[in-house]
């Protein structure tokens, strides 16, 4: 009804056209997903020395964050808490209301396939400003070698 | 603390740059707002808070450390800077505004009171 009495809603087209662009330009994607908009968003990266992971996950005790590597598959997992439900509880006693809820709150798990040649024992991570990093190291053995002609 | 200076500078420019929209959760109480931003990849002081007149501007730089030579192959992250604005009403105090910043995450608050006047927040760390 709302809906009807605006029918140009700017924010409605505009939402309409983000996701017109989005499906757009999607490239394919792999078998395990990594779809747009899930929690946390990624960046990857890679050097001919490792393979560099970027997790943006604000908000989160580090130690509570789970990062799995098994067979070339890594998996980053945790649980963000609700600040709105944390901050609501006692407010709610002096009618406390939610004006905009954008923000994950809940379990989250991403996972992703990296290239064969990394090594499951160089992996290390680190969470600063929000953002969890995790490098994992590619396997000696097929990095590129100088080779010296005596 | 000049912020008149800082409001002209913000007027030009600035604000034509592409910017990634932060998500926010957003709650009242009796007492005044609380909003909630995250901005991962923020350093603290790259984080900017301004309240003028009755708007609230959050803007934030991403900045995270890479490999010298890594070559991006997939990105969800694509503009390295956050930046929303929020009209404020009336009732809200900015003068009171109060900022805590830890981990990419951001919560403001903002009492309510008589009137707003422009006042730049500081971020204090956590």
């Amino acid at each position: 009804m709302y809906r009807s009495m605006f029918p140009r809603d700017i924010f409605d087209e505009l939402d309409n056209l983000q996701r017109q662009f989005q499906r757009a330009f999607e490239i394919e994607p792999s078998i395990r997903g990594a779809a747009r908009g899930s929690f946390p968003a990624m960046n990857v990266g890679g050097t001919p020395q490792s393979v560099e992971l970027y997790a943006f996950a604000p908000g989160l005790d580090p130690d509570s964050i789970e990062v799995n590597l098994e067979r070339g598959v890594l998996t980053i997992a945790g649980e963000r808490p609700d600040d709105l439900r944390v901050e609501g509880q006692p407010a709610q006693e002096k009618e406390a209301s939610v004006h905009i809820n954008e923000r994950f709150a809940g379990r989250f798990r991403r996972v992703v396939s990296l290239p064969d040649d990394v090594d499951p024992n160089g992996v290390s991570a680190q969470y600063r400003d929000g953002v969890l990093h995790i490098s994992v190291k590619r396997l000696d053995s097929v990095q590129p070698r100088r080779i010296a002609i005596h | 603390m000049s912020e008149n200076t800082n409001v002209v500078k913000k007027g030009n420019g600035a604000r034509s740059e592409a910017a990634m929209l932060p998500p926010v959760d957003v709650i009242e109480d009796s007492g005044g707002i609380t909003l909630f931003a995250d901005l991962p990849g923020v350093a603290k002081d790259k984080l900017t808070l301004q309240i003028e007149s009755d708007s609230l501007t959050i803007e934030g730089e991403v900045a995270f450390d890479t490999p010298q030579g890594m070559e991006s192959s997939y990105a969800e992250v694509r503009i390295p800077r956050y930046r929303r604005v929020f009209t404020l009403s009336k009732d809200l105090d900015g003068e009171k505004a109060s900022a805590e910043f830890k981990d990419g995450v951001l919560k403001l608050r903002v009492p309510k009171a008589e009137h707003a006047q422009p006042r730049r927040i500081e971020v204090r760390v956590a």
